[in-house]
């Protein structure tokens, strides 16, 4: 009986001790708390080496519940700025174990998170007399420059979503919601450490688990290179003041992005901290929407600028060459249609076409190709002119390094077979020849065609980040993007771009330091014109492509040109003149009033 | 009676003491692991409890010692004295302890805090042993048994009184001795079935059976009662006709009544079933008295008082037991799982033993007894230390000492040549072995938590030094059996 008892028992603990394993990891479960370490996020600098976004100290008012004790609410509610209501409804929600699973009266709770050190200095003198509080050092985000906060985007809390879907979170870490941080969150955030503790059952911490040999310190993130030029990104900024529209240039050679100003724009260290949630409703509440960064989320018809893909086009399958002309009677008018421009000498050959922006020749040249008896069809000539369209970037997202890119539209034939019943031509669909009806870019797919023609063929994907510390840059960063038109038709459009800055359209782009050559564009729409610019320069070896979209600026020279000419000469020059300075205050004083209604 | 002088050196059971030595160094260092915390290692300081236990060990080798040097002749003449003189020390016990955790056990005297009760096991014993080695003591006689248990059942009550019902159950072990000596097993076979059947009962709740709530556990019992009925009636009787009869009409008339009640007209089996067994006793009852055999009529009661009982359990549990003693019996029955409340000690316990795997964490390194995950670590709940720190080889190694102490001790107790050395040492081995059975049986989850600690390993003077007497006296008788008298 006493040999059966005990065999029972050696029975019993070898099926608790060896076969059932459940018992091992509740002990740990009991036992062992995981504190993580949390990681340095990566720094942000730009092209120039120029620190733009750091991390700065923030502290979390922490508190014991167990060993809060005699507190004077009074001083202590006084001491940090809040109300006595607030402390007390925050103090429930603490204790509150659905709210705060994790609660127990002997850890360290989050009373008040992401503190400045101005807003936690009064409290911290006092913090003797508050008997359970403590204070505790994290980062949040210092921007060393109140711009670019389209481009770097801002950190927030995960939610629920994003922690199911990435089992790197948990509950109270922050990630990047947009732009920069989001895109590149997986190189920002670095890796977590973990520091194991031994907690008694009382979740009182006892010190660490085998003296820290098992613990896992943090690997701070890496840091970025931008290709922005934080400078000229600031100047777009204040030329855009009291406007709403974009600003997009771009390194031709390597297809940088040199600067995204999408305005109305707001300081990013609003979206940063503790009053994130506040300024975040506000910003979402204005009429004018400054959290859109229209730069690749807005889509717009590109007017006039959307040209010289027409003219590349026309080139490439010899609808026109250069000693073609045209007539423009005070635009295009034939069989009862008509699509106004200015009167321009008639008839007229492409080089002048591009220079004074004449509608009259592109509409017939759309008109000669859509209807041009090699393709058969209508339906199969506007499939040629969709895939030089599509060749050339648009209709699709360029694949911007950028969360939220927009694809912008390029009709196809199906798109009007379903509206035109399958019966329509060339003049159903004039607009195309121009850049307006059905097409719509993104100012980033504008200033990408500025870089494809500077390059005189080919672009390389737009990307605002030159390189991240510690990794190779793929290859697929610099693959050329040859677009199907030969580089001798480029150079005709390039002269043609030249020819508008000499004496036409363009004008007020000229410099004499360097060869400018642009596109205006006046984009109709159902109030006033847009007013667009698309150029490049210098002409023979471009550094900066550039798109200008200011919405209801009227005509193409009066915001897009000017404006688009001082970019240039900051970037190029790394500076200004006298003259141009006096001009940037003229244009950044310069208030478009948009009205009330929603945009 | 001639005193001579033993020579106890050379005739001592040296083995039974390398192993009790064994124990409690095993112990000891247990302590060690249960007590300490991560930062203090201080073994050796009187104010820690190794430190303590160190003394308290030391201090029983000494009393120990003592015991031994004590001839057999004194134990034998003083045995009635010394019981009288503990059961008086207890009732003192009642009326003067402080309450410590509900219990007054504990007598507090100056520094040293001593539990009578632990003492009263070895007077017990004694007394015992002396009462059956009268040459007139009868052990299949039941007024002599009665009188036998009167002796254990007197200090029972006592601790009972000081709310240890724990320690008291102890006392249950003297059955077993009693059994040893000639006792009917029926009296075990009673108990047994008692246990049983309220387990049964308890356990298994009603469910809906051809839309009447069935009660399975009272069926099941009430079944084994038909079962047991007929089966002690084969083992008593030639006559076959007559078991079969009974187990025809009890048996077959439950599932003919079963059947009856699911398909037709649904009604309480379990009540037809104890009808049946009234029936099936009154023909036995006849029976007996037709053919003038006697014990057939205890088969009837038997069965007639376990139907009674069985009605009565239900009554018991829910209105006489506490609420705390009812939890304890739900949770040990698996009835409740309450890992924060009454199941929390079994439960954390499982954890640090499971936690243990193949070789255990190391000595000091088990975070679930270090970080007080388990309460009474270091007393009731000692051998999760072991089962944490030393894993299944130091657990298992621990309990071969404790085998090979209790089989020594029977082949001890056989051995000796008096009923008083033989009674006494069943005892012995008895109250060892049913502290085993509990303490370990509970930290493995196996039986119910009954606070009672395990012997030479728990923390604690008091029960080490009752159970170094309890056993020294032994080992003296030992010594003395053949060169006494």
């Amino acid at each position: 009986m006493v040999t059966s008892v005990v065999l029972i028992y050696v029975i019993r603990l070898f099926q608790i001790q060896i076969l059932d394993t459940r018992y091992r990891n509740s002990a740990d479960n009991n036992a062992l708390y995981y504190r993580t370490v949390y990681p340095t996020r990566g720094v942000i600098y730009d092209r120039n080496g120029r620190m733009i976004v750091s991390n700065q100290p923030s502290f979390d008012v922490m508190v014991v519940m167990r060993n809060v004790k005699d507190l004077d609410t009074l001083s202590f509610c006084r001491s940090l700025d809040i109300t006595k209501d607030f402390f007390d409804s925050r103090m429930e929600d603490i204790r509150n174990r659905r709210k705060n699973p994790g609660y127990s009266p002997y850890t360290e709770q989050v009373f008040l998170a992401q503190m400045s050190v101005s807003e936690v200095s009064d409290f911290r003198e006092n913090l003797y007399r508050f008997k359970g509080f403590s204070i505790t050092q994290r980062q949040q985000r210092k921007y060393s420059y109140e711009a670019a906060a389209h481009l770097l985007g801002d950190l927030g809390e995960v939610s629920k979503s994003e922690i199911d879907n990435d089992s790197w979170y948990s509950q109270g870490d922050v990630i990047g919601k947009q732009g920069v941080e989001k895109y590149y969150e997986t190189q920002l955030r670095g890796e977590k450490g973990t520091e194991i503790l031994l907690k008694d059952a009382y979740g009182r911490i006892q010190g660490s688990y085998y003296d820290g040999e098992y613990d896992k310190a943090a690997v701070p993130g890496h840091n970025l290179r931008l290709g922005l030029d934080i400078e000229l990104q600031m100047l777009g900024e204040k030329l855009m003041q009291n406007k709403i529209g974009s600003i997009v240039a771009i390194e031709p050679k390597t297809g940088e992005i040199l600067c995204l100003v999408s305005a109305p724009s707001f300081n990013p260290s609003e979206l940063s901290g503790r009053r994130r949630g506040e300024h975040y409703q506000d910003l979402a509440a204005r009429s004018d929407k400054p959290l859109i960064n229209r730069t690749i989320q807005g889509t717009y018809p590109p007017g006039s600028t959307f040209k010289t893909s027409q003219a590349l086009t026309f080139l490439q399958e010899g609808i026109i060459d250069t000693k073609t002309q045209y007539p423009c009677n005070g635009g295009f008018l034939f069989r009862g249609l008509r699509v106004g421009c200015h009167t321009h000498s008639s008839p007229l050959s492409l080089n002048f076409a591009i220079a004074t922006s004449c509608n009259g020749y592109f509409c017939w040249g759309y008109y000669y190709m859509i209807g041009a008896a090699k393709y058969g069809t209508p339906q199969k000539a506007l499939t040629v002119w969709k895939d030089y369209m599509v060749d050339m970037g648009f209709g699709y997202t360029l694949g911007v390094d950028l969360p939220g890119e927009a694809r912008g539209m390029i009709p196809n034939s199906d798109y009007y077979d379903r509206h035109y019943n399958g019966s329509w031509n060339g003049l159903t669909t004039i607009s195309n020849a121009i850049g307006q009806g059905e097409v719509t870019l993104t100012p980033l797919q504008i200033a990408n065609l500025g870089a494809t023609i500077a390059n005189r063929g080919y672009y390389i994907t737009p990307h605002v980040v030159r390189s991240v510390e510690g990794e190779e840059i793929p290859d697929s960063v610099y693959t050329k993007h040859y677009v199907n038109v030969d580089k001798e038709n480029y150079e005709i459009v390039v002269k043609g771009m030249r020819q508008s800055v000499i004496d036409g359209t363009c004008r007020s782009a000229n410099n004499s330091n360097y060869l400018v050559c642009g596109k205006t564009g006046t984009a109709q729409n159902r109030g006033a014109d847009h007013s667009v610019f698309m150029g490049f320069a210098p002409m023979d070896d471009p550094q900066i492509a550039i798109a200008v979209y200011v919405e209801n600026g009227g005509f193409g020279a009066v915001y897009g040109v000017p404006i688009g000419a001082l970019m240039m000469e900051q970037y190029i020059t790394g500076g200004l003149s006298e003259a141009s300075k006096r001009k940037v205050e003229d244009y950044s004083n310069r208030v478009i009033d948009y009205g009330e209604e929603e945009r | 009676m001639e005193r001579r002088n033993v020579d106890i050196f050379s005739r001592l059971d040296w083995l039974t003491v390398l192993l009790v030595v064994a124990i409690m160094v095993c112990g000891w260092f247990s302590i060690c692991g249960a007590s300490a915390t991560l930062e203090n290692h201080d073994f050796f300081s009187f104010a820690t409890r190794p430190g303590k236990q160190m003394i308290w060990i030391l201090c029983a080798i000494a009393l120990g010692s003592v015991v031994l040097f004590i001839t057999q002749t004194f134990y034998n003449t003083y045995a009635y004295i010394i019981y009288i003189i503990l059961l008086l020390a207890l009732i003192v016990t009642i009326f003067i302890a402080t309450d410590t955790k509900g219990s007054r056990s504990w007598i507090h005297m100056g520094p040293v805090s001593l539990q009578p009760a632990e003492f009263a096991k070895f007077a017990t014993a004694l007394a015992l042993a002396k009462y059956t080695d009268r040459f007139d003591f009868n052990p299949s006689a039941a007024a002599d048994i009665l009188k036998a248990s009167l002796f254990f059942i007197i200090p029972m009550l006592l601790i009972i009184c000081q709310n240890e019902t724990g320690s008291a159950l102890v006392y249950m072990a003297f059955l077993l001795v009693l059994y040893r000596e000639g006792m009917t097993g029926s009296v075990l076979l009673v108990g047994f079935c008692a246990i049983l059947f309220f387990v049964l009962e308890i356990k298994f709740s009603p469910v809906s059976f051809g839309n009447q709530p069935f009660k399975v556990g009272t069926w099941l019992v009430l079944t084994i009662i038909q079962l047991l009925e007929a089966l002690i009636l084969w083992f008593m009787s030639p006559d076959r006709k007559l078991t079969l009869t009974v187990l025809g009409i009890g048996t077959g008339g439950m599932l003919v009544g079963l059947a009856f009640s699911l398909s037709i007209i649904p009604f309480k089996v379990t009540w037809m079933q104890a009808v049946l067994i009234a029936l099936t006793s009154a023909y036995i009852v006849f029976r007996a008295l037709k053919d003038i055999a006697r014990q057939y009529i205890l088969v009837a009661v038997f069965a007639v008082g376990s139907v009674c009982y069985l009605l009565s359990v239900d009554y018991a549990f829910n209105k006489i037991l506490q609420p705390h003693q009812r939890t304890r019996i739900n949770v040990i029955l698996g009835l409740e799982d309450d890992p924060k409340g009454a199941g929390y000690n079994v439960n954390q316990s499982l954890i640090a033993i499971g936690s243990g795997g193949l070789t255990g964490k190391g000595f000091m390194k088990g975070t679930q007894t270090k970080l007080k995950y388990v309460p009474e670590q270091d007393t009731d709940f000692i051998f999760c230390t072991v089962g944490e720190e030393q894993g299944f080889k130091g657990s298992v190694f621990v309990l071969m000492l404790y085998l090979g102490l209790l089989l020594r001790l029977i082949f001890l107790a056989e051995r000796q040549s008096t009923v008083f050395g033989r009674v006494y040492g069943y005892s012995v081995v008895c109250i060892l072995f049913f502290h085993l059975f509990i303490n370990i049986g509970m930290v493995l989850g196996i039986t119910p938590v009954i606070g009672i600690p395990l012997p030479f390993f728990s923390y604690g003077g008091s029960s080490l030094w009752g159970f170094t007497i309890l056993l020294a006296v032994f080992l003296r008788i030992d010594c003395e059996r053949t060169t006494s008298y």
